[in-house]
């Protein structure tokens, strides 16, 4: 069987281990060699994924769910709830919109809260302004947002699109949060190898903490001063 | 269409192992490592962290970033295959009952993305109805597998503090990283309140123990797997060293039917359907090692029924399937405002804790038998799928910026809301000793079968109040804690008798065992204390099944410790002519 044989071979190649840390203390060049040999493989959109997995991937990425319309009722709401500030671009500059239209169609218990939110949207503003959502003017489509934006304070009548409101943001706030602009925004600045030396002094100083004896006598401190 | 046919692999191999996670991984790399002949059943496909791996990758790198799905239901980039359900094997619940059934198909099995959380049993954990009289003790005691303890500290590496502790045994240990922020200000809270918090024990090197292996170069993403081997993975740490060997032949895709025996009820290999050609195939060895997991390694006894092993195999003593039990586990977590608007740096650490909690306090006075340890979360950690969710049920009960604002919103002010709160969460969880009760059990279903036509498992799992009174120590333990830290509590503060405290349904931690559980009275167990089976003598089960019980530990390394242990009795054995 050649399944044997392919299995002598095992993809089990090692990265080379010896490349770690020696170097990355003082070498930021090298450290971005190291993410980039780490991160590397032989197909990134294959590896490490099921069969399974790639196939409903593909059937997803075959199928549209929003209409234009919607999509651009979704694109103004979202650059209303994430706006471009002086930190960083809008929920559209982040690729936010479709985002939304890829998890819907991979999270489908979305679908019809967001489908029937939009639609009930574009009734409302038909209603107070004689026209969809999107065609409202600025004014017109903050004073709809206002009204249900925040749960404590909106109308019994507004509770279908608070419960719209309130899954919009989230889906927004998730997918600006976790896109390269988001991520930057947020400051997380992890996900490449480093040495952890524990908290910074100034920060363990300002919540009135330190390390004990004990902890620093028995960890791994690499060159952390005290 | 061919006739149907059974095809017997040619070859003879001194051992045929099922399953390639902790328990068989170790069997194949230690009897493939003594020079026995060793063949390998996957039921899931070849998996290599180094190529196979997520490591590194940034959350948009994934279309759904890193949500969960069914393929993995811990999220897009986690390093196991399949989980809660897979398709085409299903299994079932009798009414009224409850168990959720994690299921890896894949090289290394769900050693692949766990949490790397390395406990040894203490020596109360072999013994504890001598304690409290209830469920059973174990045939062996902590002096027997301290010697595997050791040489699996020695062989995979785990880093940990010797403190002496009389359930929580000292071990050979690599140094801990230093707690994180939020770490520190649970064990300041803890130590007030008397609660002990030491630093972890997780089979991730923090320094390098040989040449085929990495060191951590702290990502915090163990649950990946790691692409430079520097956390246990049976499939980077065992499987592979063992191929190298030259002794072991892996067969990936292979689904387990039976164990075959011959007319003086001995085993003499396993039959397979291959998933790929959906063939049926049959490979030959001296002995069986079942590493299948706990509820998978039962299946297939009970379906391997035979004129000579006619209740299943290894199962006259009818207890094949039952005990069934997981650890017991809550959670309650909130925000820490003194976190708010917090400096930024890299905090990932280690894959998981940095610090823990073993269990402190003397069950004879508290209304439940068995003890819990605690796990902590929180901090800067990666943005992810879920990021931010739910703010508008957080953000107006928080003073932002010296005022507080209204719930919800939207626009610069909504983000500079997510900006302030990032890195303020924290949580933790109990992870406790369920009691391993004959009432709860997995059983094969009449009516049921699997696309391979195997018959699948039903199960039959209940909490006692043991575990729910445990669950709501638990509760109250961890409000008590958070609350001295000043955390506003967001999850787990509203548990109750209507949610058993929160404790979560049985299977959902993952750590089954108990269902071909060793003894030594062959009326009441499966297996010997060598993990033999009394009714086979060449079948052995090295997996969570062999447990009398789990203790309040995590299972890995004890299975790790037993299967080692049970290898070298067969490497023994087959020197003396006795298998």
């Amino acid at each position: 069987m050649d399944r044997r044989e392919s299995l002598k071979a095992l993809v089990l190649t090692t990265v080379s281990s010896t490349f770690l840390l020696e170097s990355c203390d003082s070498n930021t060049k090298t450290e971005e060699q190291t993410v980039a040999e780490v991160v590397k493989t032989p197909d990134a959109s294959k590896a490490g994924r099921m069969k399974e997995e790639i196939a409903r991937l593909k059937k997803i990425r075959s199928e549209d769910f929003f209409t234009e319309h919607e999509m651009a009722t979704i694109t103004v709401l979202g650059d209303i709830i994430i706006p471009k500030d002086e930190v960083s671009g809008s929920a559209s500059d982040a690729g936010v919109p479709d985002f939304i239209e890829f998890i819907v169609k991979d999270k489908p218990e979305n679908k019809t809260p967001m489908r029937s939110g939009l639609r009930w949207l574009d009734i409302q503003c038909q209603n107070r302004y004689d026209k969809p959502f999107t065609d409202c003017s600025e004014k017109q489509q903050l004073e709809m947002v206002d009204a249900i934006a925040y749960p404590e304070r909106a109308k019994p009548e507004m509770q279908k699109g608070v419960a719209f409101f309130n899954l919009m943001r989230n889906l927004t706030a998730t997918g600006f949060f976790t896109s390269e602009m988001g991520v930057e925004d947020i400051g997380y600045m992890g996900n490449r190898p480093n040495q952890w030396k524990g908290v910074p002094e100034d920060v363990l100083k300002k919540h009135n903490l330190a390390y004990t004896d004990k902890e620093l006598r028995e960890c791994i401190t690499f060159d952390r001063q005290a | 269409m061919a006739a149907f046919q059974i095809k017997e692999q040619p070859k003879k191999y001194d051992a045929v192992i099922v399953g390639s996670g902790a328990g068989g991984g170790m069997a194949a790399y230690t009897l493939a490592k003594s020079g026995l002949k060793v063949c390998l059943l996957e039921a899931g496909p070849m998996f290599d962290p180094a190529t196979d791996s997520a490591q590194l990758k940034n959350p948009w790198e994934s279309p759904r970033r890193g949500a969960s799905t069914k393929f993995r239901p811990f999220g897009d980039f986690d390093g196991c295959y399949w989980g809660w359900e897979i398709d085409g094997e299903p299994y079932t619940k009798a009414e009224g009952t409850e168990w959720d059934w994690w299921r890896a198909r894949m090289l290394g099995g769900r050693t692949n993305h766990w949490g790397r959380i390395s406990l040894r049993f203490g020596p109360k954990d072999f013994k504890h109805k001598s304690i409290d009289g209830l469920g059973e003790d174990w045939p062996i005691g902590y002096e027997d597998v301290k010697p595997f303890y050791d040489k699996v500290d020695r062989l995979i590496g785990v880093f940990g503090t010797n403190e002496g502790l009389e359930n929580e045994p000292d071990g050979i240990f690599l140094p801990p990283p230093l707690p994180r922020l939020h770490e520190l200000k649970i064990k300041k809270a803890a130590n007030g309140i008397g609660i002990p918090v030491i630093p972890s024990r997780l089979s991730i090197l923090t320094k390098k123990i040989n040449d085929e292996r990495g060191q951590c170069f702290y990502c915090a993403q163990c649950g990946r797997s790691c692409k430079v081997y520097a956390d246990f993975s049976s499939s980077s740490c065992l499987v592979k060293p063992a191929v190298a060997t030259g002794n072991v032949d892996v067969i990936p895709n292979a689904m387990a039917r039976e164990v075959v025996t011959n007319a003086d009820g001995l085993a003499t290999g396993v039959s397979y359907v291959d998933k790929d050609d959906m063939m049926e195939y049959q490979v030959d060895g001296r002995v069986v090692i079942l590493a299948a997991s706990a509820c998978e390694s039962a299946r297939l006894l009970l379906n391997s029924v035979s004129r000579r092993h006619q209740n299943g195999l290894a199962n006259s003593s009818d207890v094949v399937g039952k005990y069934l039990h997981d650890s017991t586990g809550a959670s309650v977590s909130g925000v820490l405002p003194e976190l708010m608007g917090r400096k930024r740096y890299n905090e990932d650490g280690v894959g998981g804790m940095h610090v823990y909690t073993p269990w402190w306090l003397d069950n004879k006075k508290l209304d439940f038998p068995r003890g819990y340890h605690i796990e902590y979360w929180g901090g800067m950690q990666q943005p992810a799928y879920g990021f931010g969710w739910g703010i508008e049920g957080l953000n107006g009960k928080l003073e932002m910026h010296g005022k507080t604002k209204e719930a919800g919103g939207y626009g610069k002010s909504l983000k500079e809301d997510y900006r302030f709160m990032y890195g303020a969460g924290v949580g933790m969880a109990g992870r406790g000793e369920a009691l391993a009760l004959e009432s709860n059990y997995c059983e094969i279903d009449p009516n049921v079968v699997d696309i391979y036509g195997i018959p699948v498992l039903r199960f039959n799992v209940k909490y006692s109040d043991y575990e729910i009174n445990q669950a709501k120590h638990m509760n109250q333990t961890f409000k008590e804690i958070l609350h001295e830290m000043g955390a506003i509590i967001t999850s787990g503060g509203d548990a109750g008798p209507h949610n058993n405290w929160g404790l979560q349904v049985p299977g959902k931690i993952i750590h089954e065992a108990g269902t071909v559980r060793m003894g030594n009275d062959p009326k009441k167990s499966a297996l010997n204390k060598w993990s033999q089976a009394h009714d086979c003598k060449n079948l052995f089960c090295v997996d969570g099944g062999q447990f009398v019980s789990q203790g309040d530990k995590n299972i890995t390394w004890t299975i790790m410790a037993l299967s080692m242990r049970a290898s070298e009795y067969i490497i023994d054995e087959m020197k003396k002519q006795n298998l």
